[in-house]
This record gives C-alpha cells, structure tokens and sequence, in this order.
C-alpha cells in the first residue's frame, strides 16, 4: 500500500504528469457528467440557426450545418470517443496480455505459434490492417472499435511476453511450481503482479493513438454513422465547410488533441513511475567540459615537489571537485596538489573512490557536468592554468600535448569504427593531416605498440580484438600526437595478469623513449614499484601521502600507505597473506573534519578528529597524519 | 553480407505468406454470400450453386487459398467490380502516387525528426530541449486529418500559397514542379506525427550513448564538439534509429489514407476508402496487399542498413 502511495506521490511531484492528469479528468468528467450538465440537445436541428460562429449567444462554439449546438455536440462526441477509445485499448490489452502470459509461461510450439502469429500483424501497416478489418464487417462504430483494437494487441503481446518470460525464470515462481500450484493460479497470482506494471505503461502509451485512431475511422466515415457522432465524425462533417465555417472541424479537433496530449503527458509520468530504467536521461548528459566554479583561479599555493621549477611539467594545487546530485554534496577530490616533471613517471595509488580518477579527468576538465564542479584549484601546465582556458584550447591540448588511457578498453572505444580510423582521427583533429596521411601514421602508431600486422589490424573493429590489444590501440591514440603528458588511468585492471605487465613494460618503453611524462592512476602498489619514480596516495579525495616510491615504499608516514603496502600482491609471493583493511572509506558527502582514515586505523587517537595539517618529514615528501613519526616500516 | 541479406530475404518468404493468409481469411470471413449478392434476392437455387462451383466457393478454404495464391503469384489480384478494371491496374495507377506522398513525408519526418532529436539532447533541459519537447508531444498527439485541414485553411484559403488538393493543376503548368507544388502541403502534414517520434527516440538514445565511456574518450582526445556530437555520439545511436525509422514507415503509410481523402491526393490510401465504402472487396485486398509487402521489403531494407552500420552484429 505504501508502495502505491509513493508511486502516486511520485506522479504528483511530475508537474507535466499532472497537468495530462487534469486535462484528461477534466475531459473524461464532461464527457462522463454529460447527462446531467445544462446543454443544448446535441441532435435538435434549428435550421434558423445554421452555422453560427463561436462565442454567439446561446451558442458558446457555434452551431454547425443543421443548426445543432457544437458545445454539446462536442461533449457528447467526447464521450463517445473516450468510450470507443478506452473500449479498444481494454480490449487490446486484455487479449493482448493473455496471449503474451500464456505464450510467455509455457513457450514450447504454442509460443512459437502466438509469436508468429503477432510478427505477421505487425508486418502491416498499422492503419491498413485496421481498414481491411474495416472492409470486412463493415462501416461502425463498434467494428472500428474493433479494427482498432485487434491491429494493438500485438504491442500488448510483446512486451507482456517478454516481461512473463524473466518472471517465469525466478524462484518464487519454481517455488509455486513446487507446492503444486496449477499454471492458471501461478499465472494470475504469481506473475500477473509482476506484468501488471508493463500493461499499465503499455495501456497508457497506446491509450492516445487509439483515440486518434478511432476518431481517424469516423472521420472517414468509417466509424460513427449519423446521427451518432463521435470526434472524429464531426471533424468528417465538417470538412466541406473548412473555408466557410472552419470552427465546425477545427473545434472538435482541438478537443481531440487537447485530449491526447493530455493522456500522452499522463502516460509519461506513468512510464517514469512504474518504469524509471526508461527514464529519459535522469542523470544529465556531460558537457563539452566540467564547470569550474567561482573560487577558481585563487592565489596558487606553492607546488610541492622537487626544486627545478623548469622541470616542472604540470603543477596541480589545492584542487577541489565536487558531485552535487539531488541536493547532496561529495568532494570527491578535495585540496590536492601535485606537480609531474618532465619524462617523469608519477604513481596515484588509492582504492576505489578515494578520488584516483576524478583528479585525473579534472585536469582537462573531463568530469561530467552535470553532477561534476570543479570548485576550487589550479592545474598549471607549462605555467598555464588549463582550469581558465577557452574550451578551444582545452580541445586543442587534450590528446595534443596532454593524452588519456582510460581503464576498461571494452567501453571506451568506438564500437562501430575501425580501430585505425579511430587512431587516425587522433591524429587528423591536431595536425590537420589529410585522410590518406592520418591512416598511413595510425598504422605506424599501431605498430609502434606492438601490434602484429598493424596494417591488417587498423581495418579491425574494437570487438574483433582482445583486450590488451585493444589497451594498445588506446594507447596508440594517445601517442599520436607526441604528448608531454600520458594520463592513464589503470589502464591494466581490466586486463589478464600477463597481459597487464606486457602493457605496463610497453608504456614504460615508450616514456624513456619519448622523454614523455607519465601519470599512472592505479590501485596496485606493486605496479607503482615497478614503473614510478614518485607516489600520490589518495585517501577519500586527499593527498596523504606523496614522495619517491623506493622512500615511500621503504618508510611509509602514513597508516593508510603502510597497509596499502601490505595490501599489494606480489608475484611469487602466493602464500603470503594479503593484509586486507577492515572497514570502508567514509561516504564522500559525509568527510569529517579530521583524518578521513581514522575510522579504520589501529593507530587512531582522539585528536585524530582535528583538522591534520600536512606534515614534510623529509624534502619531497609530505604526510597528512599527526602521529607520522610512529609509523613503523 | 550478401549470404546475411539472402538468409533475411528468404526470412520475410513466411512473413509475407502469413500476410497474405490474414488477408485471404478476412476476405473470406465477410459475411454473407457472394454468390447471393451477386445473383440478387430472384436467384434460383440451381443458378446460385453453379455460381459458387464457378466462383470455387463449395471448395473448402485451404483449396480456395491454393487458388487463390496461385492467381495472386501470376498477379492476378481479380477484378474490381465498382471500376469494373483489374485490381493490378488501378493499384499500379495509385502506388505511384502514394509511394511519391509517402516517400517525401518519411524523408522530411526523419530530416526534422533527427534533427529535432540531436539538438534536444545536446541542449538537454536547455531552452531548445524544452520548446522541441513541447513541439515533440504536440505532433505525436496531433490528428494528422485534423491538421491537413488546418494547413489547408491557412496555406491554401488564407494564404494561397499552396493548392489545397490534388496533385496535378487542372488547367495551366503541369509536371514536376507543378506536383511539388501540391505535394507540400500533404507530405508535410504526413511528416509531422513520424516526426515527433522520431525526434523523441534520437533525443532518448543520444542522451544514452552521450553518457558512455568512448564519448569521453573522442572527448579526450581532442575532438570538438560537432565532432563528438555527430561523428561519436549520433554515428553510436543512429544504429538504434534505424529499425524505429523502419517501424514509422508503417505509420507514415496508414497515414497517408488520411492525408491523400483530406487532400485529394489520387493514390492507393483514397482508393481504399472509397472501396471499403461501395464494398468492393477484391480492390480492398489488392490495395492492402500491396502496401503491406512493401512495407516489409522495406523493414527488410532497414534491418540490412541496420546491420551494414553496426560490425558488432553477426552476419
């Protein structure tokens, strides 16, 4: 019961929902209270009065040929349509969603039968069939009704088919089976509930091209015979008048849209409500670029890290990205400052959601928005802040001097172009190469990551390749325009163990051999000792740790750093036990005001609670734990 | 690709038979007696048998299907009695007509429609989004009937810029220009409903495919915007359209029966109506029959672009 209070609460929250649900009361309660209202006598003739205009006395909309009020033939016809239109979709649905549960609980040849039987329907053009049904029992309001119906019962049949199909393969269904319930009562009382929302969307979404449908049938005079009228007959009767009197068809077809597009706002909400996976986009399609916030921009703090400021390739300080989703605030990255040197590989290690990621989208500016702000900070690259720069140069600099490799290979290539194509694309929006030239330079590029036969395998889609050699066909993207900068973002997790340190040897190839600097994300300390120079370690959205990874690795500051360390598998180190960390990370829109870590250290003391400044124990190295000197090896 | 297209082919063989069942029994199904009506109420017993044995009606329906498919193979789809021609011929007189009608209102439909779709995404819950969701939800709720008669009394009465019906000008210039000139109105009140459902689904499947991972991919490496948009983003959702665009084709064509009686326009959807109301049966069916083979051939045609733009698809 709670359930459906909720589902209506949910309607009423949908203005546009509401505003179809008014609408169709309004005209459903007209059409339904039409005995009873003060109108005119829908069918007296006053010939004296023929074809008045709208707003004549007496005559609110006018009259038509034979001097009949069109306010009350307009009601009425309104009843006789809702009723013809509700009758058909009734029907439709009823027959419809037997055929589909029947079909659906016991496939077998009866399925098969039932399916090929709705696939030929369907085969019509929609209002055809109708017609030849038409043809056949000829003109009527009731056999349009019909007509109508009959050509929606496949809709019905589908969905109610597919929907029975995945209720009949859950376990409370083979439990009812079990207990020796009999089909017909596991149908209405096990999986009817479950289909009940389907048809209720269904019914609601065909609902409007019913009535349009029947009302199109009396319009051609096909429907409603005289004197009955419904809709659709007066808009037929007045068509000859369109020049002289067009109030006579236009008025009646105002109300028939006015009506449907009331039940197709109404039916939307419904789909929302009983239906939300069909949603129409909830979350916010990104933009070209992240928003950057007002506060961006502020006086940079100084960036750590070794001396040479020449050296520097991209210093990153104090920034802040945030999710705002339905109300709530996370910062998912919160005051980071980093900086890279040049052909330097630079670690940013973390578990999930500590924040890894986000960072790395952030500096081109890659997070969605919506939810995704950046709200505070400066990414300097080169001395530039690329936070400030017009979404024309951020285009020119992102797989120009800065490249990306993104984690899973199996999403974040284009499935339906050639790999080539999509590496020579790389080359052709920076260098302005022609078709021919680009092509030639992808498969130089594809066999530079060591692809074999990279002329043969540019004409392959994504699907055609495995996952390494697809890693390696993001990776020739991003080497294609000889970037400063390689981001790549575990780009081994989705990949075998072999495959992951022949991808990890080949980027580490190409950086000594570029002088290209590397920011590796990953969640593996092993797979920073082996490439990285220096260590980021993230903790929900801070830095908690920085410095050279042989210091870090030898003497970690920080709890967290010690048993990530103890975390990390090694390879023929099999039996030894893998340290796992008790706990979670705290919700990103709920960080306490001190260590974030605290919750799960063992070292943890009240103070911990307090905001925790960050600590350089040695030159290049900082830590944000009060206790750093404590922490043992 | 080609063994792919051949196995679908022979695919529609059993969908265009069981079409042609449906549409045999219906016809058989009406109630009634032709033999009755043909002879009229004076008709001796004697005279009424021989015409059923001459018309096949004392075989039974499996064996009348056999003939009658045999006759509708050779293209003999009878005679009409109200025109007294051949089906074939006033059919094939029609079709031009409403292929021409149709064929131009589901070219603009997907023009306007995609477009429509495109810009409604990319400016998701911007100023565009809304005015073309406003106009999406006014044209899939809007009787087409309805709206040729208001174009009419503006476009054609009010403002004669356009004919109001027919396809030809009976006096004066004719040819191509000349139909152009009275196909604008109807194609364009045609268009408008497939339009609105086209829009709707391209808007609904770029907002899907704009959210995944290759987008952000195109994204990072320097493809502006357009480029993301139409070359990422759209070639991605534009696999998901196609089997809609094929769908709507079924619409735009059992719209044209409105479209061509509002306007007059000579092709086969008129000729139905007018059929259906003297009775004529044979012509009902022929005309039926026709559009409903076409409309398969061209889902069959929507199914191998469908799989011609998507490599994933085995073939």
């Amino acid at each position: 019961m709670s359930d459906r209070t909720g589902a209506w609460a949910l309607l009423a929250r949908n203005r546009l929902a509401a505003g179809g649900l008014a609408v169709v009361a309004l005209v459903a309660g007209l059409a339904l209270a039409a005995p009873l209202l003060p109108l005119a006598d829908p069918n007296a003739t006053h010939l004296g009065e023929r074809l008045l205009p709208p707003f004549s006395p007496g005559h609110l909309l006018g009259t038509d040929p034979l001097g009949r009020d069109l306010l009350a033939r307009i009601v009425w016809g309104a009843r006789v349509s809702l009723a013809v239109g509700a009758a058909a979709a009734l029907f439709a649905a009823a027959v419809g969603s037997a055929a589909g549960l029947v079909a659906g609980y016991r496939r077998g040849p009866l399925d098969a039968v039932v399916m090929r039987g709705i696939d030929v329907l369907m085969a019509f053009p929609y209002l055809l069939l109708a017609l030849a049904i038409v043809a056949v029992l000829g003109p009527g309001l009731t056999n349009a009704m019909l007509a109508i119906a009959v050509v929606n019962v496949p809709f019905f049949a589908r969905t109610v088919r597919g929907t029975t199909v995945s209720i009949a393969g859950r376990p409370f269904v083979d439990a009812a089976r079990l207990s020796g319930m009999g089909p017909a009562r596991i149908l209405l009382s096990e999986v009817l509930p479950g289909v009940l929302p389907v048809i209720v969307v269904t019914l609601t979404t065909t609902l409007g091209w019913m009535i349009l449908e029947t009302a199109g049938l009396s319009f051609l005079g096909l429907g409603a015979q005289p004197p009955q009228a419904d809709l659709g007959a007066m808009l037929g009767e007045g068509r000859g008048l369109i020049v002289t009197a067009p109030h006579v068809a236009t008025v009646p077809g105002l109300v028939i849209l006015l009506l449907v597009v009331g039940i197709n706002l109404l039916g939307d909400g419904v789909r929302d409500v009983l239906d939300p996976r069909l949603r129409a986009g909830t979350p916010g399609r990104p933009g070209m670029a992240t928003a950057v916030g007002p506060g961006v921009g502020a006086e940079p703090k100084p960036p750590v890290g070794p001396g040479d400021a020449g050296d520097v390739v991209l210093a990153v300080s104090g920034l802040t990205t945030r999710f705002s989703l339905r109300g709530r605030t996370a910062r998912a990255v919160d005051d980071v400052g980093f900086s890279v040197r040049r052909g330097e590989c630079l670690g940013v290690v973390g578990e999930s959601g500590c924040g890894k990621s986000v960072t790395a989208l952030s500096l081109l500016r890659l997070v969605p928005t919506p939810p995704g702000e950046i709200a505070a900070g400066r990414v300097a690259f080169d001395g530039r802040d690329l936070l400030g720069v017009p979404l024309s140069d951020l285009t020119r600099l992102r797989g120009g001097r800065i490249a990306y490799v993104f984690q899973d290979p199996d999403t974040t290539l284009h499935p339906m172009l050639p790999v080539g194509r999509q590496v020579a694309e790389a080359v052709r929006v920076h260098q302005g190469a022609g078709r021919q030239a680009a092509a030639t330079r992808a498969v130089a590029l594809l066999g530079q990551v060591e692809i074999p036969e990279p002329n043969l395998r540019a004409r392959s889609y994504p699907h055609e390749l495995s996952g390494g050699m697809r890693q390696r066909v993001a990776i020739a993207m991003a080497l294609a325009n000889d970037p400063d900068l390689l981001v790549a973002d575990e780009p081994t997790t989705a990949l075998d163990v072999t495959v992951q340190a022949e991808v990890l040897a080949l980027v580490d190839r190409l950086r000594r051999e570029r002088g290209m600097a590397v920011m590796l994300i990953t969640h593996d300390f092993g797979v920073v000792a082996e490439v990285c120079e220096r260590v980021l370690v993230m903790y929900a959205g801070r830095v908690v740790e920085s410095g050279p990874v042989a210091d870090v690795i030898g003497r970690p500051r920080h709890p967290y750093t010690r048993r990530l360390i103890a975390a990390a598998p090694r390879l023929g180190q099999g039996d030894r036990p893998l340290a796992e960390i008790p706990g979670r990370p705290p919700a990103a829109d709920a960080l306490p005001a001190g260590c974030a870590f605290a919750d799960r250290c063992d070292m943890a003391v009240p103070a911990c609670a307090d905001p925790v400044p960050e600590e350089r124990p040695t030159p290049g190295r900082t830590v944000r734990c009060i206790r750093w000197r404590e922490v043992g090896p | 690709m080609y063994g792919y297209v051949l196995r679908r082919l022979l695919m529609t063989v059993p969908v265009l038979l069981g079409v042609s069942v449906v549409v045999f029994l219906l016809m058989a199904l009406i109630p009634g007696d032709p033999a009755h009506a043909i002879l009229g109420p004076y008709a001796t017993p004697d005279n009424v048998a021989r015409l059923k044995a001459e018309l096949g009606l004392d075989r039974s329906l499996p064996e009348r299907y056999a003939v009658w498919l045999g006759h509708l193979l050779q293209g003999d789809l009878g005679r009409s009695y109200s025109l007294n021609r051949p089906v074939l011929d006033e059919v094939a007189e029609r079709l031009g007509p409403t292929l021409l009608l149709a064929g131009t209102a589901l070219v603009l439909a997907n023009l306007l429609g995609l477009a429509a779709g495109i810009v409604a995404a990319v400016r998701q819950y911007g100023w565009q989004d809304r005015v073309l969701t406003l106009l999406v939800l006014a044209g899939i709720s809007t009787p087409s009937f309805w709206l040729g008669l208001v174009l009419t009394l503006w476009f054609a009465v009010r403002l004669p810029w356009f004919p109001a019906s027919g396809m030809h000008a009976p006096f004066g210039p004719s040819g191509a220009a000349d139909v152009l000139h009275h196909l604008v109105l109807p194609a364009v009140t045609l268009a408008v409903v497939a339009a609105g459902v086209i829009a709707r689904l391209t808007r609904a499947n770029m907002l899907e495919v704009l959210r995944q991972d290759f987008v952000r991919t195109a994204r990072a490496k320097g493809v502006d915007e357009r480029g993301v948009v139409m070359r990422h983003a759209f070639r991605a959702a534009l696999v998901n359209l196609v089997p809609v665009i094929g769908i709507q084709a079924g619409f735009v064509i059992g719209g044209a029966v409105y479209i061509e009686t509002v306007f007059q326009w000579p092709g086969i959807g008129r000729m139905l109506v007018e059929a259906i109301s003297t009775r004529d049966v044979l012509l009902v069916q022929g005309g039926v029959l026709v559009l409903s083979a076409l409309y398969v051939l061209f889902n069959l045609a929507a199914d191998v672009v469908q799989h011609l733009l998507d490599p994933r698809i085995p073939t």
